[in-house]
């Protein structure tokens, strides 16, 4: 592996911890937009509001993460690659500011209009970003990002059949996850009929998923030959593992083990993100550059990765301690309203 | 050109657009930005007060501030990412020529920011969940980020104008980036340490105001005088340093970009013994209408009457930053950090003699006024600084207009930061007002009363 190889590694793997984290918190935000009325969504969103309220901001950073180390380990690449997909890239980070600051703001009004838009505005924006993220990552696979700053076409690079299947799958995925992570949240502080119900709502996205995948198999094959033949060659195995791992996840779920399901699921979502790289190695903008063409130089490659050591040394500890602390049950809740002491 | 003309265009047009984009988009995320760097602390320290004196009013007030730190950090943390955007977006010229040596800092600041937003969460919503003591704790790591997380991105900055840590060959393309060193150039120490104290004065300075019109509509009970008091400490003790800092910040600009300091001073010819000049317009090369004290510049720079100050006839016409709008802006800073300082000094004097506050109106009314008056000293001094490396993007190496993105479309973005901004802060004024109100709306780990 080259010092390249392994900095891309690293922002690879960011962007799949943002994919199973940050997107299971988007996936959260679809769920409440598909609540229903105040009262009858009122369970719901309670429940995703405290599944995630503590976390987000946590996961969205693996964002930003995944964007600085790319735009100081691949300057060129990121360059082109923003400026030719700026229109979508800056939806989403509109679609991020309203889901954010609806969803921070809304605890802290309290009349129920304001509520309402509030918390539709969360909802809606957790449908769009992953959307738009979705056709960014369809626009560079199918290789419409070509070098060069705004070389590419700026809407044709994002409209196109690859970006909305990419976009579409991406939503999916987020709702899949969602419903997974929350079923065992559920259960475990006793709302076992809410369990119930994401278990449901788990099972039907798997299917819609899979059927999704598959139709896609058959765009891909005419939109983005490249990478339908990387994925059906090379990256074979990885989609092959990311079935099984689906599977395994959707018995998991019947049988109402959902902590074994949660695991199956992320490695079933990885699997297939991995798909990616691997049928597009070495180029990180197909078909024109390469990883190791597009790399900075060795210094800053090497100050990157020694920075990327260390910050993991501090950063997994803490994440382990934010999600153990808000897994477990309270021992003991506050009376409402008062502060405490 | 029409106003769709305009929007549609690509190339050069873009340039104007992409820099009004910029500058709202960091004029509006630095004021959060400040409380992510000042306010934990602020907060963590009330709550242990508290907790040590058993002074319930002291832990509300903590509580509260929770509360807000909570909006305020959810509005840093999405402006900011836009902003991580928008680096891309508006100057990929920037990115892809030099991105290899002054990204690197974004990269560690990343780290900072994942601290500080996971400890945020354990602060927040931990309240129930942890001991006072681990509680109080799992604010520490939240203060260093905060600290950390202002000086790599400010040492981005700090090296836009003075960049360092490379080697350019001779087509101009970067070889032997060492971004260690870049992030440790002349400007960076100053700067920092500039806008450290400036985090610590805006934010200090907003709460207290908060406090004080509550005061000044007759609320003058335990809580609004401690939410006076604490946070009118903390940014009075900052001021004074942060003139003196803003000496030694002046001199550094004096020393590496001196075309920046002259259109600061509206100094045209180089001059020995400059006087320093407050107010006016620059026409024609010269300064009109303003207030000069004489020897005052060369004094201030030099700490001697006679130093000669260059001034903008040593930069070719092409290289000389909009003058008016940077000599404004300065002035703008240091009026405000002056009245500030007599604040300061005022609070200062009549609470070491009678361990009180002043009793007239005036001195609440000053301090009402007093946050605002910080922010918009920050603003001026980031005005300053920015207007000021024009028509550089990288001091002496990259102009601005060759870092824009050529894309065509691009000034629909202004259309809509403007239009997404505003929205944003209207609600996140409302919200503030909410809980400033002290209705007593819910903290967030009570989402089950939550509606
Ligand atoms: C509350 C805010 C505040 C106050 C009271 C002051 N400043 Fe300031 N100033 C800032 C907040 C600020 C800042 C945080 O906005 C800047 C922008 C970039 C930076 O590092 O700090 C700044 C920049 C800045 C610069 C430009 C630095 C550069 O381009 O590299 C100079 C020369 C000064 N300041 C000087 C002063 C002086 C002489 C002050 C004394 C009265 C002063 N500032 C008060
Ligand atoms: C690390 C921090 C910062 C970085 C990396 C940064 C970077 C930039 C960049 C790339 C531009 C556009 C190019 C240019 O006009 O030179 C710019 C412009 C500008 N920025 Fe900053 N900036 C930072 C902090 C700030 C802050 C906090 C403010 C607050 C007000 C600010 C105010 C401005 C203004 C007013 C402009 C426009 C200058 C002009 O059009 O003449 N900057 N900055
Ligand atoms: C181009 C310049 C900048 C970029 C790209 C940027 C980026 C960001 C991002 C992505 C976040 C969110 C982190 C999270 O999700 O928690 C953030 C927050 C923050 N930024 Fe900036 N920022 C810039 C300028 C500045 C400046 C000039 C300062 C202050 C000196 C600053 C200080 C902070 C702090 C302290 C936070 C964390 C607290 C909060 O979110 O309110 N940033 N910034």
């Amino acid at each position: 592996m080259t010092l390249a190889e392994a900095v891309l590694g690293a922002a690879f793997t960011g962007l799949v911890a943002y994919a199973l984290f940050g997107g299971a918190d988007f996936g959260g935000g679809v769920w409440d937009l598909l609540a229903g009325g105040t009262e009858r969504g009122r369970r719901t969103r309670e429940r995703v509001e405290r599944s995630i309220g503590p976390v987000w901001e946590a996961n969205h950073v693996w964002l930003i993460f995944v964007l600085v180390v790319l735009w100081t380990g691949f300057s060129g690449v990121f360059a082109a690659a923003v400026t030719t997909l700026y229109l979508p890239l800056t939806l989403a980070a509109f679609g991020i500011i309203a889901r954010g600051a609806a969803f921070a703001y809304r605890k802290s009004v309290d009349t129920l209009g304001m509520r309402r838009f509030f918390g539709a505005a969360f909802a809606v924006s957790s449908l769009l970003t992953p959307f738009f993220f979705g056709a960014v990552v369809g626009g560079v696979a199918a290789g419409r990002v070509p070098p060069g700053i705004a070389a590419g076409n700026v809407i044709g690079s994002w409209v196109n059949p690859t970006s909305f299947l990419g976009g579409t799958l991406a939503v999916l995925v987020c709702a899949y996850l969602a419903a997974v992570f929350l079923c065992g949240d559920a259960r475990r502080d006793g709302e076992d009929d809410l369990a119930e119900v994401f278990r449901r709502r788990a099972l039907v996205t798997a299917v819609v998923t899979g059927a999704v995948g598959l139709a896609g198999i058959a765009v891909l094959r005419t939109d983005a030959p490249l990478l339908f033949d990387g994925l059906t060659g090379r990256g074979l195995p990885v989609v092959a593992l990311s079935v099984v791992a689906g599977l395994t996840a959707l018995w998991l779920l019947m049988t109402r083990r959902y902590i074994a399901a949660r695991l199956a699921s992320a490695l079933a979502v990885t699997a297939i993100l991995v798909g990616w790289p691997v049928s597009q190695y070495p180029y990180l903008l197909p078909p024109a550059r390469t990883v190791d063409e597009a790399a900075a130089g060795r210094p800053t490659l090497l100050a990157l990765l020694i920075a990327l050591c260390a910050g993991a040394a501090i950063l997994v500890p803490a994440l382990v301690y934010l999600y153990v602390l808000f897994q477990r049950t309270p021992s003991e809740r506050q009376e409402g309203g008062h502060p405490p002491g | 050109m029409t106003v769709i003309e305009f929007l549609a265009a690509g190339g050069a047009e873009n340039l104007w657009s992409a820099r009004t984009q910029m500058a709202l988009s960091l004029g509006w995320h630095i004021v959060f930005a400040c409380f992510g760097i000042a306010f934990p602390a602020i907060v963590v320290f009330t709550e242990w007060l508290g907790h040590r004196r058993g002074d319930a009013v002291l832990t509300g007030l903590a509580h509260t501030w929770a509360k807000a730190m909570g909006v305020l950090f959810a509005a840093g943390a999405v402006s900011g990412t836009l902003l991580s955007f928008e680096m891309g977006i508006l100057w990929p010229g920037l990115m892809d020529r030099f991105g290899e040596v002054f990204g690197f800092p974004f990269v560690l600041e990343g780290f900072a920011f994942f601290v500080e937003a996971i400890f945020v969460g354990v602060y927040l919503f931990g309240w129930d969940r942890l001991s006072p003591r681990a509680h109080m704790l799992s604010a520490l790591p939240m203060v260093g980020a905060g600290i950390a997380g202002a000086f790599f991105v400010v040492s981005a900055n700090a090296w836009m104008n003075n960049p360092t840590g490379f080697r350019l060959d001779a087509r101009g393309e970067v070889v032997d980036a060492r971004p260690w060193a870049a992030m440790f150039g002349p400007s960076t120490w100053p700067q920092f340490t500039h806008m450290w104290l400036a985090a610590f004065m805006v934010t200090g300075f907003l709460v207290a105001s908060v406090y004080a019109v509550g005061m000044l509509r007759g609320r003058r009970d335990g809580h609004h005088r401690a939410g006076l008091l604490i946070p009118l400490t903390v940014a009075a003790i900052a001021t004074p340093v942060q003139i003196g800092v803003g000496d030694w910040i002046a001199n550094t600009v004096a020393d590496n970009q001196p075309a920046k300091l002259a259109a600061m001073e509206g100094q045209y010819e180089t001059t020995a013994g400059a006087g320093l000049s407050i107010g006016g317009i620059y026409q024609d090369n010269k300064l009109r209408y303003a207030l000069e004290i004489p020897y005052g510049l060369s004094l201030l720079i030099h700490h001697d009457p006679d130093g000669v100050v260059p001034g903008l006839e040593e930069v070719p016409a092409d290289e000389r930053p909009p003058v008016n709008v940077v000599h404004l802006a300065y002035n703008v800073m240091v009026a405000i950090g002056l009245a500030l300082l007599a604040l300061a000094a005022w609070f200062g004097l009549v609470w070491w003699r009678r361990r009180r506050l002043p009793r007239t109106a005036w001195f609440l009314r000053a301090a009402a006024v007093a946050g605002v008056a910080a922010v918009v000293a920050m603003e001026a001094g980031w005005i300053t600084t920015e207007v000021g490396r024009q028509p550089w993007i990288v001091h002496g190496l990259m102009r601005t207009e060759d870092a824009v993105s050529p894309a065509a479309g691009l000034s629909w973005g202004l259309v809509a930061v403007i239009a997404v901004y505003t929205v944003l802060t209207v609600f996140t004024v409302v919200v503030l007002r909410g809980l400033a109100r002290g209705r007593d709306t819910l903290a967030p780990q009570e989402q089950e009363a939550a509606r």
